[in-house]
């Protein structure tokens, strides 16, 4: 059984915390940073303490339970539209929860003495803070008008920290940021008013509207171009080539701490969109639209790595590794198969850990190089030993190496395409899987190259003597430390979170293969 | 003859009792905005101080009628007079004036708008070299009109209302008197409003022609004959064309950045707001009640209006690098959006309405807000250009803050207000999946992204960039204009969060004819 209070409050206190964080900090003058500092990762460091109370009181209900939605909260929102206050968590939304909460101290942690120019901790810190409620409340709403006010709240922090302390391109990249994923969720959002009022106007709620699709007679031109709303919205937070230029932009210009949120969480609402909202409440229009999806994904895949590899800049070859990741989640999302939806959920959390991990280490090398311009870097190994190996342990993370995280999110994933959901050309699929294996050799070259060029070799003579350049600091340490154990305990446990997923998406997965047959 | 003599006498003398209770709001804001003027006269100088806070007051207090009108609902909708105890929904002139939910949600609109602009003005005007008092006068005049006007079902106090709203503001669009750009404003105002009032009143006369009364429901009777003719066309184009000129809509806009820029900026504030929401009642107000079987003239004519209308705003405000010229074309985009309800209404006429005063309301929080950070970062910087808002983020981080609300409010991206004004318009055009809703909603959609483009403009001059000439001192805000940010933040804030607050209030909006 639940947890009376967590029932009741659980999750409504870990949503909201980080904002009443934020209100206490906006009455305090600037001028105190410490304190500032201390209330921030104070309040984030409870919500974590809330947000894991109940997702171990969420794993001692036990794996039958792990299906169904839990701690409940349903109440009235906005009465002339039926759109409720209506919030819980399952399976697919504890893993990223989970991860959320687990991010947003450490890069709190991180911030400590890693203010990016031009200073004002209050203002960045706040800012943190409300993203972190607008990204917690994502993964628990289940009403479509509540998803989409969360969804929204993320932009608005994000926008800010790409602009104020973004690097010298901020402008153009804040602006393009904001602009993109404004114009996909103002689709998103018709989109959601066509179903509202196809399925008789009265409910806003997914599970409902999943329910009244099922049973009423809509037609599929209809849901095929409802879901094509949505997918605008999602393909592009997520992002899908081709609507992926804002993000190697957002990346490159973004303090380190709004990057490894970007990576981290952000991206991971588009995905987590596409299985929680598209593909729940529209099997059928899904099954249209995947082959489409599986096309854009494994583009996106070679894309991005091809990106990698003609990129000078660290930071940039990141973000473009994105694309091509997050085309390995969406791949696996396009097979519609409880195999392949399993694996982007274990991808999206690996991609989370290991970018968010990459980031992290780009922003420190950044910090004592000045510059993250390949070409001009190298010989980490020798003068900060241990950040070279971090960064040579990530980059064997990302590219799939077995006994890592990043494995289990990357080859299931290729693997569920060779059998797609009833319905789906599995031909197609597996030209497709051909072209995401083509794509982890690729990953493989641009990273161990990235790996080569900056760690290897010598140090330029540039650097040489710069005494700038140290090994990690203790803040590194609190901030990286837990990801890299996760890292490897995902990689060697990977049941921990396919176990917790595997309930709601196979639901979701049956509903396809109950169409498509 | 004789017959209709005695019935005139015997009228005469079972003469029914005027509801006070339904006219208190008026009534007050009469007496009060007489008793500042006595106040003003008798002691002069010596009250000055006093009369912003006095005229405040009375806006204050006529909104206690308002509140306890609409706490006792169930006698709504009333008239004037209470003919019989058991009917009070007759009013005077047979149903020219009526008070209900609609009205009173209005009247409550523009009483606040009223008070959050006295709070505006304050200081500008005491310090600025001004005629002090009578601009306080002129507003209450002007607001009495805007009272008058929600509870008006009738061509006749239509019009009168729509001059006792406009005619002060054509004075005080002037009242930097020696400023040519604020003479400008007012004279440019002035003749473009004479204008409209002309073009208003020969369509109203044609209405009046067929009908052969004013009275809004008696018109919709009359002109209910299954066919169009070219006249009842003509009369309904030209009074729509009328109130196109009040609310700004394009291609009748070409008064309004003229004017805003060049008036006393609390006065901007309030034609942007006030005045405008008294042109949309007027509009919805002939619409809805008049006009309802006449949707296959007034729509395709409203449709192509509001699609203008937000789409030239939007562009236009692209450009502008003044920041009350841009928030002028802003608010002409925003009348497009507010027109669009209007364009569908046909067989959804109570929900059109509420999506437009759903509108009104979360426009008239955000708005007055942009304008009152404006007014105060005038007071430092001397300026409205653009540019001078740079650095604000490092030297007024809560102005700031504040600002970002607001502007992120207007472009209607959730939490706050804007967004849910937005919503209901969208709801409104989507449905009964209506091809020309759906364009309009397209359009619509479209056209929120390019307005993000040019409000973001404002937050990245003010958190992004330096402030041009370097200067960071801090800017002292009077406790007047602390307020008036303070209140209008809580309402965008809290109409976004919970749109409930102001829906429950706009869900009974139905506009009740006068019988």
């Amino acid at each position: 059984m639940e947890n009376a209070f967590l029932q009741d409050w659980g999750i409504t206190i870990m949503v909201f915390l980080p904002l009443v964080g934020a209100l206490i900090m906006m009455l305090i003058p600037a001028g105190q940073e410490e304190n500032h500092k201390s209330i921030a990762l104070g309040t984030s460091l409870l919500t974590a303490a809330i947000g894991f109370w109940l997702v171990i009181d969420f794993w001692n209900l036990g794996e039958a339970e792990w299906a169904n939605l839990h701690y409940v909260v349903d109440k009235n929102w906005i009465s002339v539209i039926s759109a409720r206050y209506l919030i819980g968590v399952d399976g697919i939304s504890i893993p990223l929860i989970a991860l959320t909460l687990l991010v947003v101290p450490l890069v709190i942690v991180y911030s400590w003495n890693h203010i990016p120019n031009p200073g004002n901790p209050k203002a960045f810190l706040m800012l943190i803070l409300v993203l972190h409620t607008g990204m917690l409340g994502s993964f628990v709403a289940q009403d479509l008008v509540l998803f989409f006010v969360f969804f929204e709240v993320v932009l608005l922090p994000m926008y800010f920290m790409i602009g104020v302390w973004g690097g010298e391109d901020r402008l153009y990249a804040s602006i393009k940021f904001f602009l993109y994923t404004l114009f996909g969720s103002a689709l998103m959002l018709v989109s959601f008013l066509a179903l509202y009022w196809s399925t008789g106007s009265d409910t806003f709620v997914m599970a409902e509207l999943a329910e009244r699709v099922r049973l009423m007679d809509i037609g599929l031109g209809t849901q095929v171009l409802i879901f094509g709303g949505m997918f605008m919205g999602f393909g592009i937070k997520v992002p899908m080539f081709p609507f992926h230029t804002w993000l190697p932009d957002a990346h490159t210009q973004a303090p380190t701490q709004g990057s490894v949120i970007l990576a981290a969480v952000l991206l991971k609402l588009g995905t987590y969109g596409f299985i929680r909202i598209a593909i729940q409440i529209l099997p059928e229009a899904a099954i249209e639209w995947a082959p489409w999806i599986g096309l854009l994904a494994v583009i996106g895949i070679i894309y991005g790595a091809l990106g990698c590899l003609a990129q000078t800049d660290m930071k940039r070859l990141i973000a473009f590794s994105s694309v091509a990741h997050m085309g390995y989640v969406m791949l696996g999302i396009a097979t519609l198969t409880d195999f392949g939806m399993n694996a982007a959920i274990f991808g999206m959390v690996a991609h989370g850990l290991i970018t968010g991990m990459l980031f992290f280490i780009a922003g420190s090398v950044k910090d004592r190089f000045h510059t993250l311009e390949i070409k001009r870097l190298g010989g980490l190994l020798l003068q900060a030993p241990r950040m070279g190996w971090v960064l040579g342990f990530c980059t064997m993370a990302s590219l799939g190496l077995p006994g890592l995280a990043g494995f289990w999110g990357e080859f299931p994933a290729i693997l569920a395409a060779y059998q797609p959901a009833d319905g789906i050309s599995a031909p197609l699929f597996r030209v497709y899987m051909v072209i995401a294996a083509i794509g982890t050799v690729l990953a493989a070259g641009y990273l161990l190259w990235l790996l080569q060029r900056t760690a290897f070799g010598t140090p330029s003579d540039e650097f040489k003597d710069d005494p700038e350049i140290t090994d990690m600091v203790f803040t590194e340490y609190v901030a990286w430390v837990p990801l890299l154990v996760l890292i490897v305990l995902f990689g060697f446990v990977p049941h921990l979170i396919f176990d917790l997923t595997d309930g709601t998406v196979s639901g979701f997965a049956d509903a396809v293969s109950a169409l498509g047959k | 003859m004789s017959g209709t003599f005695v019935t005139l006498v015997a009228a005469e003398i079972e003469r029914p009792s005027i509801d006070w209770h339904a006219i208190a709001p008026e009534l007050i804001l009469l007496g009060g905005g007489a008793l500042v003027t006595v106040i003003d006269l008798i002691w002069l100088e010596r009250v000055r101080k006093l009369i912003p806070t006095l005229t405040s007051l009375v806006f204050l207090v006529a909104l206690i009628p308002v509140i306890t009108l609409w706490a006792d609902g169930s006698g709504l909708p009333r008239g004037l007079w209470i003919i019989d105890e058991n009917v009070p929904a007759t009013g005077v002139w047979e149903g020219a004036f009526v008070v209900d939910n609609y009205s009173l949600v209005l009247k409550g609109l523009f009483l606040l708008s009223a008070y959050v602009i006295v709070l505006l003005s304050t200081n500008y005007m005491s310090e600025g070299d001004y005629y002090d008092s009578e601009y306080y006068q002129l507003i209450a005049a002007s607001v009495l009109g805007m009272l008058v006007m929600s509870s008006s079902r009738d061509l006749i106090s239509i019009f009168v209302a729509l001059e006792l709203v406009s005619i002060p503001a054509y004075l005080m669009a002037a009242w930097r008197k020696r400023d040519l750009k604020s003479n400008e404003a007012g004279l440019k105002y002035m003749l473009m409003g004479v204008f409209a009032s002309a073009i208003l009143l020969y369509g109203m006369s044609l209405l009046y022609g067929i009908a052969g009364s004013t009275l809004l429901s008696d018109i919709a009777a009359a002109i209910d004959i299954g066919e169009s003719r070219p006249v009842i066309t003509l009369g309904i184009v030209f009074t729509i064309i009328g109130f196109g000129f009040k609310v700004s809509a394009v291609p009748f806009h070409t008064w309004a950045p003229d004017t805003y820029e060049g008036a006393p900026t609390p006065l901007t504030a309030f034609l942007a707001v006030a005045s405008k929401a008294a042109g949309f009642v007027a509009l919805i107000n002939v619409v809805i009640v008049a006009l309802p079987t006449q949707a296959n003239v007034v729509e395709p004519f409203i449709w192509v209006l509001a699609a203008i209308t937000m789409t030239v705003g939007n562009l236009i405000a692209l450009r502008q690098t003044n920041l009350v010229r841009m928030l002028a074309y802003s608010g002409v985009a925003q009348a497009g959006y507010m027109l669009a309800p209007l364009a569908v209404y046909d067989g959804i006429s109570d929900r059109a309405t509420s999506a437009v005063v759903t509108y009104l309301v979360i426009y008239a929080a955000m708005n007055l807000g942009a304008f009152a950070v404006v007014i105060i970062a005038a007071r430092k910087t001397r300026s409205a250009e653009l540019s001078s808002y740079g650095g604000m983020f490092n030297y007024a981080p809560g102005l700031t803050l504040a600002m970002t609300i607001f502007l992120f409010s207007l472009a209607g991206i959730p939490p706050v207000g804007g967004w849910w004004a937005k919503f209901e318009v969208f709801r409104v055009l989507t449905e009964g999946n209506r091809t020309s809703g759906i364009a309009l909603a397209v359009i619509a959609a479209v056209n929120s992204v390019i307005a993000a483009f040019y409000y973001l403009n404002i937050a990245k001059q003010m958190w992004f960039l330096p402030s041009p000439d370097g200067d960071n001192s801090r800017i002292a805000i009077p406790p007047a204009l602390l307020a008036a940010v303070g209140l209008t933040v809580a309402a965008t804030i809290v109409s976004g969060v919970l749109p409930g607050v102001v829906s429950d209030m706009t869900d009974f909006v139905n506009v009740a004819a006068g019988q």
